[in-house]
This record gives C-alpha cells, sequence and structure tokens, in this order.
C-alpha cells in the first residue's frame, strides 16, 4: 500500500517578515525554512499507519526550489518516511498549480485508482505562509477521489476510514470516507515524533526522486491568484498604561472601552 | 452589473452577521446579488432579501441540512448554472473553506481565501489578504478566472441595518441524487455554545500567566459577563488546560474581534500574529517589559489574580446598569 504526503516548505513561524523593493514578494535573506507545522501531523499519521499495516510505503513529496526544498523532504526521510519527490520548480506556484503539479505526480506513481495507486494522501490543513487551505481539495478534485479537511482523528482501515474534522466551536464532524481518500490534518491528530540522529544518518542514504516540474503539464493558464501591494502591519503606539490602585485601575479601564474605544 | 452569488449560512435559524455583511457588500457595489440557502436554512430567505438579495436560490433537500462536500458540490454547481455569477462571496466558515477550493478546481477557477477588504467595483475583484498568519498584509488578484471566489473573514465589512421592506424572487433548485464516497455519521457538539473564535466580536483569552488549568474558570467568568469566547496561547494548550480549536495564533486561529482582552499572556511572536487585527486590545499581565503591550491599546501591569476579578465585577457592574 501507497500513502503520499505533500509537504510545503515554510518560514519558520518565529520569523520577522522583511518585503522586497518591489513589494511584490517577502524578503527571503536570512530566513529559517521548516516543514510547515500541519504538514508534520500528516507525516506523523502516515508512519503510524505504515507501522500497523506491514507492507505500506510512505511517500514525501514537495514543490520548490533545489536544493533548499529537499531539506523539507530529509525532514520527513529521518521522520521515518521511506522515499522522497521533489518538484523542482524555481518560480511560486499558486495552489491550484501546486494541486496539479502534486496531481501529475502521483498519476505518474500509480495514480490513486489503480491497484499499485496511492490508498491515502495527507497534507496538512493550510500552510503557514499563504494559509489559502486549498491544496487538500484541489488535489482530490484532480484525482477524482473525496477529501476531507481539518481532521484531528483518524481510524484507518483498508476500503474506507473514519475521521473527526473540526468544524465551529469545537465541534465535530465524525466522517466515513471511502478509500483512496485526500486527508488534510489538525493539530490534534497525533503528536509529531523527532527527527533522531539515527533517524537522520538513515534518511541521507534514502531516495528522492526529483521531476522536472516542466514535464507535468501545467500551465500558465493555471496560475489564478496573483498577490501584490505586500505591506507590513501599521505600527501602534505602545499601550496606554493605567495606573494606580486594582479598583481604580479596572474602572479606569471599563470606562475608556466604553466611552472612548466604544467597544462596549 | 454582474451578478454575484453569495453563499449563506445560518445559526439558530437565522442569517449570521457574516452572510449579511458579504450581501450588502454586494448589493451596494451596484451588483445583482444572489444568495444561496441550502438545506433547512431556507427559512431565511426573507432575511436575505432584507439585507439586499434579489433573488434567494435554496434548495430544501434535508440531505444538505448537514454539510456534506459532495452533495454542497452538487447544490452550488446548480446555483451557479442559475445565477451565472462573476463573482462568489463567502465567509471563511469550516463548510465554504472545505467547499470552495474544490469547486474551484472542478470548475477551473481561482480562489482567495482569509479576506479582510474587498473591493468590488466593475469587473475588478481585489482583496487584501493577510499573509504569514498577519505578519504582513498583500493584495491578491484573479488571472485566469471567469468566475472569481472569495472567502471573507467574518467582522471585516461593516453592517447597516436591514430593510425589511425589501423583497427577493425565490427560486428551489434541483439538486442531483449522488452515490456518496463521503458519510457524516454524525456531529458531536462543542463544549461551548458561544460564537466561535473566529466570528466573535470580543474575546478573552488567557496564558502562561494562570499557572495551572483550574485558574481558567476565572476567564470563563469574565467571557459569560460580556458574551465573549473564550480563546488561549499554544503554550497553554499544548500543557492541555485547554482543547486546541480555542488556540489563537499561527497554529491555531487568527482572529479579529472588535475587543481583546488577553490575560496573562506575554506575546510570542506566534501569538501576536493571530490576533494583532483586533481593532481593541487589552492586555494584563504582571510583566511591563511584555511584547504585548507593544500591541496592546489599553495596558494594567499587575497581578491577573486580584485585576481579572475585579475586572469580572467592575464589567457586571456597569453592564446590569
Amino acid at each position: 500500500m501507497k500513502i503520499f504526503v505533500c509537504l510545503k516548505q515554510v518560514p519558520d513561524t518565529d520569523t520577522r517578515i522583511k518585503i522586497q523593493g518591489d513589494l511584490a514578494s517577502i524578503d527571503a535573506n536570512g530566513i529559517k525554512w521548516i516543514v510547515s507545522p500541519y504538514d508534520l501531523y500528516a507525516i506523523e499519521e502516515a508512519i503510524k499507519i505504515r507501522e500497523s499495516n506491514p507492507g505500506t510505503q510512505v511517500y514525501v513529496i514537495t514543490a520548490g526550489p533545489k536544493p533548499r526544498a529537499s531539506e523539507a523532504l530529509i525532514t520527513a526521510l529521518a521522520m521515518g518516511a521511506d522515499e522522497g519527490i521533489l518538484i523542482n520548480v524555481a518560480q511560486p506556484l499558486d495552489a491550484n498549480q501546486t494541486a496539479k503539479a502534486l496531481a501529475a505526480t502521483i498519476k505518474s506513481e500509480g495514480g490513486a485508482k489503480s491497484e499499485n495507486g496511492a490508498r491515502l494522501i495527507l497534507t496538512g490543513r493550510s500552510s503557514g505562509d499563504y494559509n489559502q487551505s486549498s491544496v487538500a481539495q484541489m488535489l482530490a478534485e484532480y484525482l477524482e477521489i473525496p477529501h476531507a479537511t481539518v481532521i484531528s482523528k483518524l481510524q484507518f482501515s483498508p476500503d474506507s476510514v473514519l475521521v473527526e474534522r473540526d468544524i465551529e466551536g469545537g465541534a465535530k464532524e465524525v466522517i466515513q470516507l471511502k478509500l483512496p481518500a485526500v486527508i488534510s490534518t489538525n493539530k490534534g491528530l497525533n503528536s509529531p515524533r523527532y527527527s533522531s540522529l539515527p533517524g537522520i544518518m538513515k534518511a541521507k542514504k534514502k531516495t528522492i526522486k526529483e521531476i522536472d516540474f516542466t514535464i507535468l503539464g501545467v500551465s500558465a493558464e493555471d496560475f489564478k491568484v496573483k498577490y501584490s501591494n505586500f505591506t507590513l502591519p501599521p505600527d501602534k503606539p505602545a499601550a496606554r498604561l493605567i495606573s494606580g490602585d486594582v479598583p481604580s485601575q479596572v474602572s479606569q479601564l471599563v470606562k475608556v472601552l466604553r466611552d472612548e474605544a466604544k467597544v462596549l | 452589473m454582474n451578478n454575484i452569488l453569495v453563499f449563506c449560512e445560518t445559526q439558530n435559524g437565522h442569517l449570521k452577521r457574516s452572510s449579511q455583511e458579504l450581501l450588502q457588500k454586494g448589493a451596494k457595489s451596484g451588483h445583482k446579488v444572489f444568495a444561496l440557502l441550502l438545506g433547512s436554512s431556507s427559512t431565511a430567505a426573507p432575511e436575505c432579501a432584507h439585507h439586499g438579495a434579489k433573488v434567494v436560490l435554496t434548495a430544501k433537500s434535508p440531505a444538505l441540512d448537514q454539510y456534506n462536500s459532495e452533495l454542497y458540490l452538487a447544490a452550488l454547481d446548480a446555483a451557479c448554472e442559475t445565477s451565472n455569477p462573476s463573482v462568489i462571496l463567502a465567509a471563511t466558515s469550516s463548510s465554504a473553506k472545505d467547499l470552495f477550493p474544490r469547486f474551484a478546481a472542478k470548475k477551473n477557477l481561482g480562489l482567495v481565501s482569509d479576506g479582510i477588504a474587498l473591493t468590488l467595483q466593475g469587473d475588478e475583484v481585489l482583496v487584501t489578504k493577510p499573509l504569514y498568519a498577519g505578519k504582513c498584509f498583500a493584495q491578491a488578484s484573479f488571472e485566469n478566472s471567469q468566475i472569481k471566489i472569495v472567502l471573507m473573514r467574518p467582522n471585516q465589512l461593516p453592517v447597516d441595518h436591514a430593510n425589511s421592506s425589501l423583497t427577493a424572487e425565490v427560486t428551489d433548485l434541483q439538486v442531483p441524487q449522488l452515490d456518496l464516497s463521503t458519510i457524516v455519521k454524525e456531529v458531536v457538539k462543542g463544549a461551548s455554545e458561544k460564537l466561535d473564535l473566529t466570528e466573535a466580536n470580543i474575546i478573552v483569552a488567557g496564558g502562561r500567566g494562570f499557572k495551572e488549568a483550574a485558574n481558567f474558570k476565572l476567564l470563563n467568568e469574565l467571557a459569560s459577563v460580556l458574551g465573549a469566547t473564550v480563546g488561549a496561547t499554544r503554550a497553554v494548550v499544548d500543557e492541555g488546560w485547554v482543547s486546541h480549536s480555542m488556540q489563537v495564533g499561527q497554529t491555531g486561529k487568527t482572529v479579529a474581534p472588535t475587543l481583546y482582552i488577553a490575560v496573562g499572556i506575554s506575546g510570542a511572536i506566534q501569538h501576536l500574529a493571530g490576533m494583532s487585527g483586533s481593532k481593541v486590545i487589552v492586555a494584563i499581565n504582571n510583566d511591563p517589559s511584555a511584547p504585548i503591550f507593544q500591541k496592546a491599546t489599553y495596558g494594567i501591569v499587575g497581578d491577573l489574580f486580584s485585576v481579572l476579578p475585579a475586572l469580572t465585577e467592575e464589567f457586571r457592574k456597569i453592564l446590569k446598569a
């Protein structure tokens, strides 16, 4: 059985973002790149399913510029994934192009409809950069298989999965999906393992297959959303501190919230 | 004038504020607004008209009472055939975020999610959205997309009073029967019946300053006096004090309420990224050098265990008056 995990590399969550002079992207200088946090739950879940289903192979795929994007794959291989696939592409892709490129890659590895193809495809519920929360659903459409997003519990059986999807107010939808399917993972699904030193040593011997983006049939017309006019949040003056003893502080605070800020 | 389709959602039988915002936005921009109401939410058709819809499309099948990606996709398809829109608007609800990317791929369309400002001028559609969890903003525009799909965050657009003299034509859609691969077995209710963090008008949030899970009851008391939703930092979610559905920040929810009260929160960059879009921020912390005071509008430096109960009492007094 094959499980595919789709990853994205994003700036570390502690990064202070700076903007390029042309206002069309962020300044990548000095950024530390990490696997997008929600993708870690996808990797962990795939490895867990493999542990209880012998004969399973976990493939991790990412699209991005070499060599940087390979680091994301190495992180996943060090956690325990079996093989990496790098879609080598220098230019930024939008969500639709990414989904098309992933679908074409998975199709070239047996697709999602054949005996020899993907049984389950996992990815994070959103990426830590553009946060469109789109690629999982788009990928499912291009592979013509069902999907479920924002999953915090997954019970695997060979023909179907039973999942819990997080919706508003802490409520959950319990959904059964026929396999193959695409699932996007949320925090709470599992606790992703760290890559151990032996894991990192092993990862160096694992295969990373490289695919040239230009052979995947993704065209310029597949580019749908353009971003421009990047700006940083406006500087705010520091808080107005309210002094005095506690009774006077709270009464002043409630007064300014009501009379000045008018939010009550 | 173009046609705009608004995916509308209800809570307890009434149109959500987020849907009102989008209907009014479409109507104010001079376009013909079609509202889509699926399943039992169809009873909100008159409300849609009051907020500017000229046509309300309903699909009354009980199968649509609950979100199902395959059935909703078919219903949305039927709604598009009928309304022939150039723009589709929806709020960033859990249903819409699941549904629309798949629809976009199926129909070869562009989609922008997470909008906080929207320009609809003639054929031009521009969306401002936060990137990197609010650490910067950019303007998104569409290319190669016949219909432009925009998912807007709640509470970003103004809502004027409803005009109850307005009416709309109501059309019931035929949605085909499907052999489903996705079955929603049940919906398990959350602990809180309050508005979700992403929709809340007031949020009170707590961090490590609370020292232990049991002390969060102080925050719950303040929330109940204010009708607020309770949020938390990643640190306390990771400690297991509260559920992940309450986490505000880069690996939790990004929120933008009118009032955000941060208690015992120092202000890690990944938390600030998730809440700095709030209109008014109050910080209560015993450390005057905590980064949260750089983002806050008002601050009290003090011990939350004495300030918080006093503040709850003060709100109780004032709001009763």
